[in-house]
Formats: structure tokens, sequence, C-alpha cells
């Protein structure tokens, strides 16, 4: 008898709730029939049958939630004897066929999975939150939201604009919940015309609002680049400091899975070397949330790159009334003195992981997370490898005129004197994303990369 | 002297509002037009002189020829109303009143002008007197100018963005990104197409389907739309204030397609190849919108030939003071370099 399994219905969904069964124990089930509704992370999706027989079992009653994907569900009985031989659910959105092979394929997916939190290691208290504070687990996608609620509540001239931000409730469910407190004038869904939308949001910040454009991922944003980098970016200087832009640009950036070359490419290179933009880019919930809240208040354009695989992640977040992270400055999310590696966004997760690997060992690596790309708080970087002589920078984006090429120059130039090694880099391969598994696999940075890049500046 | 009084009371902003409502102009406004439009021509003229001097430099386009499109919709403005245009920009400036010592220190790239001498000819602005640039990447300004418009009407402060752009710009494909959007959304944005019929060097029917039809496009995203003479003065007020109407009543944006003509090169290095001479003489004698209203006010007695030219002498003055002023003017100092690249909360 064949099992329903539970269905991945997006690309970096890894589990889901079931949210209503639509079929009970006995009924009888054509292919086509809706069987059931799934919530993922994204969006509430009815799950059709694809083959035939009496529903023999409910294996996950509905209300359950953080089912795994590829987790038995249900049963199907034999209709007759040419059943066939396996079960599928089907998205009856993008009509994607999700079979009993694993549903991320990506090495990324992988390495995420397998850690949760803030990483492996000891980690320095953040200096600046107050001691005793009460931490809650949050996601990234939450502590987002939340920051934008906040910021909506205190200026009343903040507003989200973007594709399905209102009544779709977000493309990632990042504005869940937002129209139905700030209502269509505060949270504005936009046609699919992001040069056209984008201008408008940069005109409505020359006329004195504060907006927050929702770009459905980055990669559309080139659509929209003439407006960030030439409107947005360099009116005050053309002016002469009349015309400031407070505007936040923000969305997912960088490779999510299996979604191929023009939806997979990390854009902080691009915008860091405007003078004019700012750019964040968060690996934890707290500094999402800490950083989204700065970016909001900032009276210039700010870049916030945020990652489709770390929304669902959860970390620990101050509970305090207004969390604000400084724009500008790194953190050292691990204390070590061997060896230095910089990382900032999901880069975090394999500099992370190769932290407790390194030390595993006996290298101690001390992890910087830049956080901020854009004004770059190198001293931070500098400061640490005074003390372990030895860097490796790591980002997921293109290796060529990249981050990591400008923190390896920032550190020439800034601690020369005390490197043992020159700087090495772990980056994206200098390919465009490829679909198949083992190719995406091979594409992305990984830990292991980054373990021996450390080696490597430590000649061992 | 009464003419010189009428000019000065339009740059102090106290015009009599029931007197715009009227068709036909009042004797102050016929002479007002007169002097502002008389204002920019003589200031671009003045501003080819100093290109040709090498005071000015890089990239510089004259409003020659079209002064009655942005004189006679800014009679159509109250006071702060928007404005938005391209590059051909320095008569939309006049207009709103900005000081033309600061837009002539601008050209020149002196530390007096209204950008510092950092923007240059194209990128000029003044959030007091509510112009808000000056872009130099065609069509840009046309979403910027919308959401000018968005913002006035998130605020619903009554206010109108009038957003310029001429007939090159309204091939860009945000121009109909911004259509759609200012259509849905209804946002008081008054869209000006300045139909010179050339896009630089390219003839409108050359580059453009239905090339005299270019606000009908507006049709399509169910915008009204009408195609005023441009080079008349009182027809582009009249539009004006109906648009404006439509506009500040919440109604939506509304699109004037203004025909007009440019009597100079796209831009200084513009060799003129691509029209003849004789078109733009004849334009210039038969159409020519200052002229048609120095005509206006002959034959209807408002002033005297004598009293025209005491307000051209006083319009000379200002351009020759400006111009001095901006080839007086220092340039920056070496520290504005590094200014203006961030605003410091």
């Amino acid at each position: 008898m064949p099992n329903i399994l539970m269905p991945a219905l997006s690309p970096t969904m890894e589990e889901g709730k079931i949210a209503k069964w639509l079929k009970k124990v006995g009924d009888p089930v054509k292919s086509g029939d809706v069987i059931a509704e799934i919530e993922t992370d994204k969006a509430t999706m009815e799950v059709e049958a694809v083959d035939e027989g009496p529903l023999t079992a409910i294996l996950i009653p509905e209300g359950t939630e953080n089912v795994k994907v590829n987790t038995p569900i249900a049963v199907i009985g034999e209709a007759d004897a040419l059943s066939p031989p396996a079960l599928r659910a089907t998205s009856p959105v993008k009509g994607e066929e999700k079979s009993g092979a694993p549903p991320l394929s990506s090495p990324l997916a992988g390495e995420v999975a397998s850690r949760s939190g803030a990483g492996g290691g000891p980690t320095p208290t953040d200096p600046e939150i107050p001691a005793g504070t009460e931490m809650v687990s949050m996601t990234v996608r939450e502590a987002i939201r939340e920051a934008m609620v906040e910021e909506m509540r205190r200026d009343k001239d903040v507003f989200l604009m973007g594709e399905e931000v209102g009544q779709y409730q977000g493309a990632y469910k990042i504005s869940q919940g937002m129209l139905d407190e700030f209502g269509p004038e505060r949270v504005v869904d936009t046609p699919i015309t992001e040069h056209g939308f984008t201008g408008i949001a940069v005109g409505a910040a020359f006329g004195g609002l504060r907006p927050i454009v929702e770009f459905m991922t980055f990669n559309f944003a080139m659509q929209a680049m003439d407006h960030i980098i030439n409107s947005a970016a360099k009116t005050l200087y053309m002016s002469g400091g009349q015309m400031g832009c407070p505007i936040v640009f923000r969305g997912p950036n960088g490779a999510a899975a299996r979604v191929a070359a023009q939806h997979s490419q990390d854009y902080a290179a691009w915008y860091a070397q405007i003078p004019g933009l700012k750019v964040v880019m968060p690996y934890s919930a707290a500094d999402a949330k800490g950083l989204m809240k700065a970016a909001i208040r900032d009276p210039n354009p700010v870049i916030f790159l945020e990652n489709e695989i770390l929304y669902g992640k959860s970390f620990e977040v101050p509970k305090l009334d207004d969390w604000v992270v400084p724009i500008g400055k790194a953190r050292v999310a691990r204390a070590g003195k061997d060896v230095t590696i910089v990382a900032f966004g999901i880069g975090m997760t394999y500099a992370l992981a190769a932290a407790e690997k390194l030390a595993a060992e006996g290298i101690e690596a001390e992890v910087i997370d830049l956080r901020t790309i854009r004004p770059m708080d190198i001293a931070t970087v500098v400061e640490s490898v005074k003390k372990t002589n030895r860097c490796v920078a790591v980002e997921e984006g293109f290796p060529q005129f990249s981050v990591t090429s400008e923190i390896a120059a920032q550190v020439m130039t800034h601690a020369f004197d005390w490197l043992d090694a020159p700087v090495a880099r772990v980056a994206g391969k200098d390919v465009p994303m490829p679909y198949a598994a083992n190719l995406e696999k091979l594409a992305l940075p990984n830990a292991d990369e980054v373990v021996a890049a450390a080696k490597g500046v430590l000649y061992v | 002297m009464v003419v010189k009084s009428a000019y000065m009371a339009r740059k102090a902003g106290t015009r009599d509002k029931s007197e715009l409502k009227n068709s036909g102009f009042t004797p102050e406004e016929e002479i007002q037009a007169y002097s502002d439009m008389l204002l920019i021509r003589r200031f671009e003229e003045k501003a080819g002189q100093l290109y040709g001097m090498g005071f000015i430099g890089g990239f510089c386009h004259l409003y020659i020829g079209q002064e009655a499109v942005v004189v006679g919709l800014q009679m159509a403005q109250e006071e702060g109303d928007q404005v938005i245009t391209s590059y051909r920009d320095h008569g939309h400036m006049l207009a709103s009143g900005m000081d033309p010592k600061g837009v002539m220190a601008e050209l020149t790239g002196r530390r007096g002008g209204y950008s510092k001498g950092k923007g240059g000819s194209m990128h000029m602005f003044s959030r007091e007197k509510q112009f808000f640039g000056g872009h130099g990447i065609v069509g840009a300004q046309v979403p910027l100018g919308a959401g000018l418009a968005f913002a006035d009407k998130y605020k619903n402060n009554g206010r109108v963005s009038f957003t310029y752009f001429g007939d090159g710009a309204a091939n860009q494909g945000q121009v109909y990104e911004t259509f759609n959007m200012a259509s849905i959304w209804k946002l008081p944005v008054v869209f000006v197409i300045e139909n010179n019929r050339y896009a630089m060097g390219t003839a409108a029917p050359r580059s453009t389907a239905m090339a005299d039809q270019l606000g009908a496009r507006g049709g399509a995203f169910g915008i009204p739309f009408e195609q005023v003479d441009g080079m008349d003065v009182h027809a582009v007020k009249e539009a004006g204030d109906r648009a404006v109407e439509h506009c500040r009543t919440g109604e939506g944006p509304y699109i004037l397609e203004m025909m007009t003509y440019r009597y100079r090169g796209h831009s200084m290095s513009d060799p003129a190849k691509y029209r003849a001479k004789e078109e733009v003489q004849k334009m210039r004698e038969e159409h020519d919108p200052i002229e048609q209203v120095k005509a206006r006010i002959i034959k209807g007695n408002i002033a005297s030939e004598d009293d025209l030219k005491k307000i051209d002498a006083e319009i000379r003055v200002i351009v020759t003071e400006a111009a001095e002023f901006a080839q007086g003017d220092p340039e920056p100092d070496v520290s504005e370099l590094w200014t203006d690249i961030y605003v410091t909360a």
C-alpha cells in the first residue's frame, strides 16, 4: 500500500504543517483530488493525489506542525491490481512533481539543516545587548517582519511596497499580516514592474516618505538598477546635499536552491561598490531585526540583502522594546586565536561550521560576521588579524571583483606587517549557477573549503 | 512702473487665483508671461554664449523655443506643487522662481550654484521652490515624478506633481509602467510631454509610432489626455488649469502633450544636420511664443513698445548679473569632493 509523503512545495521547504485533511479514512481518492491543505513557510497549498484508491489511513493528524518533507502522512489502499508503483503529491501552483527523492539536493540546505541557532562554538556576548536581557527564539523571517511592523507603528511615513506584499501576504511571507494592520495605503501591492515602482518609491522618498521596497528577489532588482544607482544613490551629491533619499530596498538575495542562474546571484559586491548606498547583509535573526530597524531609520538608501534559506532559521533575539543594531559594525561571532574567518550573510553558516571542524583538530578560529558590507567595519577585521596573523574571507558571490577581494585588499593595506600568509578567499565559483544538483553543490562554497583555506594559511 | 511691479509680484507669488480661472489672460498675466518667457530666452542665449567661451562644460541643453510650455503651466500651478523634468531644465528652474544667479553658477560649476557646483546643467534642485530636478537619464524623472505624487496622495496634502518629459523619453518603457501605476492608484500627477519633434537628432516619425499622438498612449491606461499648441502660452495655461483641476479633485493623472519646438540643437555640440534651417526659421517667424504674446500686448494696448523695452532691459540686467556672478564665483572648496555622499543622521 503506497504512502502519501509530505511534499516539498517550494525550493527551500524543509517542513510544513498539515493544515487540513479534505478526505477522511475510507473515502475514495481519485487522481487529481485535493486531499489536504499544507501550510509551508511561504503559503498554504493544496495537495493533489496522483494515484487512486481508498484512503486507508491518515498518519499525521491535521494541525500537526513541523512535519518534515518526505514523512509518510497517509496511506492509500490498492484500487485494483494495476496500482501504480508510487504515489506522489503535486503542487497545484507550480505543478512540480515531488517524489521520494530528497526535496533539497543543494548542499546548502543540508549544511543549514544540520545546524541551528547561531552556530556551534561559544559566542561572545554582543556588546549591544544589556546584561540580563531575556532572549526569545525567532526566525529571521519573523525578525524582519517585527522590525518593519515596529517601525511602521513608530513612523507613519514608513510604508512597504512590492509585488505580493499585501493580499498574498508576501511571496516569502515576510509581510504576513501587515496588510491587516496597516491597510492598503501602507502595504502597497505593485504590478510586476520593478523599474517603474522603484522609481516611484524613490520619488516618494524625495517627497518626504520613507519607503521600504520589497524585491521578490534581488535578481529582479536588476530591472530597477538605474533608479537604485542613478536616482537613489547619487542625487544627494548632485543636489549639493538637498535631496536625501531615505529608502530601504530589501528582499532575498543570493542562491536559494535549485533555481538556476537567473534566480541565484549574490549582489553584495555590486551595490557595495556605489558611494551613496549602504549595504547590509545580516546572518542571524537578532541582526536582521536590529539592522532592519536601523535601515528604516537611516536617512540614506540602504540595500538590505536577505537570504531565502535563512528565512526559516531560528535564532535568539533579545526581547527589548527597541532593538536597533548599528549599521557599519561587525560582530565577533566566535572568538579564537589561530586564524580569522571573515564572513557575512549565509557565508556565516560555512564559517561557523568550519570553525567547529577546525576546533575538533585543535585550531581555534575567530569568526567575524561583517553584518554590514558598506560601510565595512574593516577595523574589527584588522584587529583580529593582528591577533591571529591569518585571514580567510568567505562569501557566496562570484569570486572576481568581490567583497572578499575588497577584504583581502583592505587587510593587505592595513595589516600587511601582521600577516603570516596571504589572505585566502572562499567564494562561489566563477560560473553561472547550474541547475543540476551535483553541479550546484560544486558551484557553492562549503565548510570543507573554508577548513582547507584555513589550513592553507596556517600551513598545516 | 506697472510693468515692473507686475513682474515682481509674480515672483513674490501673489497671484489672484480667481483671475487664473478665466480663459483669457488679465493684462498683468500677459505681461507676466511675456517677462517670464523672455527671461528664459535671454538666460539661455547667455548660457549658450558662456558655453562657447568655455565657462560651461559638459552637456548643455537649451530651452529656446519651448518657453511657453513651462511658463504657461507655472501659471496653472499653486504654491507647493512640485516640478520635475529632464536635463533640458533651465527654463523649468527659472519658471519655478529659482535665482538665475544660482542656476547660472551651477552651469559654470561654481560654489554658489544650486548644487554647489557638483551637479551641473542637468542635475539641479531646489527643495525650497519645489523643483525636484534636473535628471540626466532619459525618462527616469517620470516614475520619480509619479513618486512625488504618491507622497502627495499619501499625505493628502492637495498638491500636484508636474512631471515633464520629451518625445524621446516617451519611448522609454518606464513611462508606461508609470502610466499604469499612476492610473490604478489615481496619483495627482500631470504628465507633460514636451513634443519638440526631435529625440536628439532623430525626427519623431523615424523613432516613434503615431509620433504626433503621444498623449493618446495614455488613453490605453484610462488617463485623460489632450494635445495642446505648446507655442501659445494661453492654450498651455488653459490646458494646465483643466489638468490641475482633474488632479486636485482626486481624479488621478492627466496627460498634456505640448506640441512645441526647440530652435537650438539637442545640446551645444549638435550640428543640426537632421533638419533644414528653413524649418527652424519658419517656426521662429510664424509661431514664436514670445512674439505671439508681444503682438497681443501691443494690439490690446496692454503696454507700449517702450514698456516692453524696459522689461527687456530689466531682464538683460538680471541675466548679465547672473553671468557675472557665475564667472566670478569661486569653484567649490576642494573639501566638497567628500561631502553630501551620505546624510549624517
